[in-house]
């Protein structure tokens, strides 16, 4: 951007200004400035946005120029030739008189005034008698010896007078005076010599050039009235011819602002088959390309959503009937014989499995189809952790794991889903169980202004190096070889992060081979706050300074 | 209980139906079956069910309206057997005048302790009068009887909408979770859906309240649950 530099006026020299004064000026000169700077930006910005200005601008730059120099030279050309005639008029004039002027002074004594202004009087008579095509003219008679004749109140310039003195014919501009009491004004000086029997006499012609003058000033105005006419026409056709240009442009860049807001059935109004025309049509084109595209892929979503509420009633009830044959099978296995006793067990336990991974599978399937909303509201994270560990008391007791907690003595309040937040905590706790080997598993509560987090920490074998990045992928065995006690559906800790992102929170994994493994679960206190950090660090090893420092 | 409870189930799932039904007689009910949905009516007015055990998905006339039908000319309990537990479908069943629901594929056992806990109230016997609401247009409930009245007239209730105001007129000015709703009036033991509250509490509260958008005989505290207007 250029800033125009505020004209700073130089102080006058030789004016004295007071102190008061000097602050006054200064004050005038900043908000002068201020007004400059305001105006420039508002200027430079117009200059950026409007292509029709910038456009218009240069075109009168470009044609101002052109018709300054086209008019410079025309009016040149003109007053050079008019004068031009008016001297060769005015020299051959000069030449007519000589012969008539050279008889008349022949007689003429120079040094008596008296036959001088007659001698002119005469001269002049005579030239007016025989015509002329050079105009009014005056003529002044001066000698050598000094004695001129009606000159007084004319001056001929010096250099003409030497030059005619020489006895040579002379012409030059100069001012000169109609009348002897008129004013000063532009003419034609002609000089020649005549010889006489006394001396020599100098001849001179004097031009008014005032008609000249007005017809030069009049080509001058007529130059200039033109070549304004002629910007501003330019002008005119340039704003026209920008403005058939600039308003489709305009017309396709609203259309493209609110096709871009979601309004797809949005076009453009297309006349003609011109380039503009054709503009218009690709961009209908390409606005109706987008248009099926995402209509395609909403039928696709839609029939994908269809599709997972079809299958979802169309298993369950065929899963209810066996669930119910299967727990009257399960009631009555002690009177089985052995081998059926131990099926209707197992078919008891694997129903869990599959009713779970079917669960599991339409959950993710809801996240897939984007369907999944959030029911949110204002819970205490600690009670939700103590039902969770509540409900897996049965489980932790079969694995042979303690569970210990770790909580403020405050309420955490988040803006949660709570079934979503119980079900994250239960796939962590399951899964800390399931790698915990027998050993204490430790869940940390701890929260800030923004956040609060939940870490659940076990010392199993924990995960290799690369592996905190997998665990969450979908259907991911850490060690396929090792049996599983809970039968987790390997879809948990996906719903977990889908989950967690549906909160806009963090679900993170750390882990060491041999010193087992830590998850993080992180969300924003407030719904629709961003966050930065977590009140818990994810490696543990953070965690134990943070504990002694307590 | 000398008299096995009768159930009406309407299911369009044979197998479903037949499994049902050796359920429910293990279990000391006298179950009666309907497949399809426009028949449903005529074989409910036939048995005259004490509970009623209702498909959502049904050729003919849907869930939903069977449910309204049902509801316009009775209070029977009915719970809805669901394979959607999408909030809309659950709170469309809710409001057509499902009591309950479960989703399935549900375990014999929390479909009997549902049942029982709808079938309930039937077993109490005692003398009891409450009286809740504004001093000038209060409402006035006699136990025993299934009585509701107010301004001289009398209200008709469901059993659950009598049960859910009882609980709620019992204890006048405590304020009651909804999940301790769930437990005293559905028979819940561990927390659950409290779409179930809501929708029953607007459902009330269009028969006794004079301006069900200011309620004065059911209030609502605000993130904590509901509570008795004053009597």
């Amino acid at each position: 951007m250029t800033e125009a530099q505020p004209e700073v006026p130089e102080d006058q020299p030789g004016v004295a200004i007071v102190p008061k004064a000097v602050e006054f000026w200064r004050r005038v000169r900043g908000r002068a400035a201020e007004r400059l700077m305001s105006s420039a930006r508002a200027g430079a910005h117009a200059w950026r946005h409007s292509l029709q200005l910038r456009v218009g601008m240069t075109t009168v730059l470009v044609t101002g120029v052109v018709v300054f120099v086209i008019g410079i030279m025309l009016v040149d050309q003109v007053s050079g030739g008019i004068l031009r005639a008016k001297k060769q008029a005015a020299v051959s004039q000069a030449k007519i008189g000589l012969a008539s002027a050279t008889s008349v002074l022949a007689a003429v004594d120079a040094g008596v005034s008296g036959d001088v202004e007659a001698a002119q009087l005469q001269i002049k008579s005579n030239l007016t008698a025989s015509g002329n095509s050079a105009g009014l003219f005056t003529i002044a008679i001066e000698s050598g010896s000094g004695i001129s004749a009606a000159a007084t109140s004319t001056t001929i310039p010096a250099g003409l007078r030497t030059l005619v003195q020489q006895n040579n014919l002379a012409v030059q501009y100069a001012p000169i005076r109609a009348t002897p009491s008129g004013k000063l004004e532009r003419g034609l000086i002609v000089g020649e010599p005549v010889q006489a029997r006394t001396g020599l006499f100098e001849l001179y012609y004097l031009f008014p050039l005032t008609n000249e003058e007005q017809t030069i000033a009049l080509v001058q105005r007529t130059v200039l009235l033109s070549g304004l006419a002629l910007v501003l026409l330019v002008l005119g056709i340039a704003l026209l011819v920008t403005r058939q240009v600039v308003r489709p442009v305009r017309v396709a860049a609203q259309t493209a602002g609110r096709l871009a807001a979601g309004d797809l059935s949005q076009r453009i109004k297309v006349h003609g088959t011109d380039d503009i025309a054709r503009l218009g049509q690709s961009f209908n084109d390409m606005a109706g390309s987008l248009q099926r595209q995402i209509r395609r892929l909403e039928d696709l979503s839609r029939l994908q959503r269809r599709f997972t509420s079809d299958v979802s009633h169309e298993l369950r009830t065929p899963l209810t009937t066996i669930r119910m044959a299967s727990e009257l099978l399960h009631a009555n296995r002690a009177e089985f014989p052995p081998e059926l006793g131990r099926s209707a067990e197992l078919l008891h336990t694997q129903l869990d499995r599959f009713e779970a991974l079917l669960g599991d599978l339409l959950e993710i399937s809801r996240y897939d189809a984007g369907v999944a909303r959030l029911e949110s509201e204002t819970v205490d994270l600690r009670g939700l952790v103590g039902v969770t560990v509540e409900a897996s008391r049965v489980l932790a007791e079969r694995h042979g794991s303690e569970i210990i907690v770790s909580e403020p003595e405050y309420p955490v309040t988040v803006d949660m889903d709570s079934r979503r937040v119980e079900r994250i905590l239960r796939n962590l706790l399951g899964n800390a169980l399931d790698h915990g080997e027998g050993k204490p598993i430790e869940i940390t509560i701890r929260c800030d202004d923004d956040a609060a987090a939940v870490t659940v920490r076990d010392h199993g074998v924990g995960l290799r190096p690369g592996e905190p990045g997998l665990v969450f992928n979908r259907f991911w065995r850490g060690d396929p070889s090792r049996s599983r006690l809970t039968g987790g559906t390997g879809l948990g800790l996906a719903i977990s992060l889908e989950d967690a992102r549906l909160h806009d929170g963090w679900l993170q994994a750390w882990g060491e081979r041999g010193r087992g493994a830590q998850f993080r679960l992180t969300l924003p206190r407030h719904a629709g706050h961003t966050l930065m950090s977590s009140p818990l660090p994810l490696n543990p090893d953070d965690t134990d300074d943070v504990d002694e420092d307590e | 209980m000398g008299v096995k409870p009768r159930v009406l189930v309407v299911d369009d799932d044979s197998a479903l139906a037949e499994m049902l039904g050796i359920v429910l007689r293990t279990d000391g009910f006298e179950p009666a079956f309907v497949a399809d949905g426009s028949r449903a009516l005529q074989a409910f007015r036939e048995t005259k069910p004490d509970i009623v055990l209702l498909d959502l998905m049904l050729p003919g006339l849907s869930g939903i309206d069977v449910c309204r039908a049902i509801r316009a000319e009775s209070g029977t309990p009915i719970i809805m057997l669901t394979a959607k537990s999408d909030t809309v479908d659950v709170v469309l069943g809710l409001e057509s005048g499902a009591d309950d629901y479960v989703v399935k594929p549900f375990k014999p056992k929390e479909l009997i302790a549902r049942m029982r806990a709808r079938l309930r109230h039937h077993e109490e016997v005692a003398s009891e009068t409450l009286t809740i609401g504004p001093d000038e247009s209060p409402v006035q409930i006699d136990v025993p009887a299934h009585q509701v009245v107010r301004d001289g007239k009398a209200i008709g209730l469901t059993p659950l909408e009598f049960d859910l105001l009882v609980a709620l007129a019992r204890k006048p000015r405590q304020v009651f979770t909804r999940e301790v709703l769930l437990e005293q009036v559905w028979g819940y033991r561990h927390a659950a859906d409290t779409r179930l509250v809501n929708v029953h509490v607007q459902r009330l509260r269009s028969k006794v309240e004079r301006d069900p958008e200011r309620p004065e005989v059911v209030l609502t505290v605000r993130g904590v649950g509901y509570k008795a207007g004053p009597p």
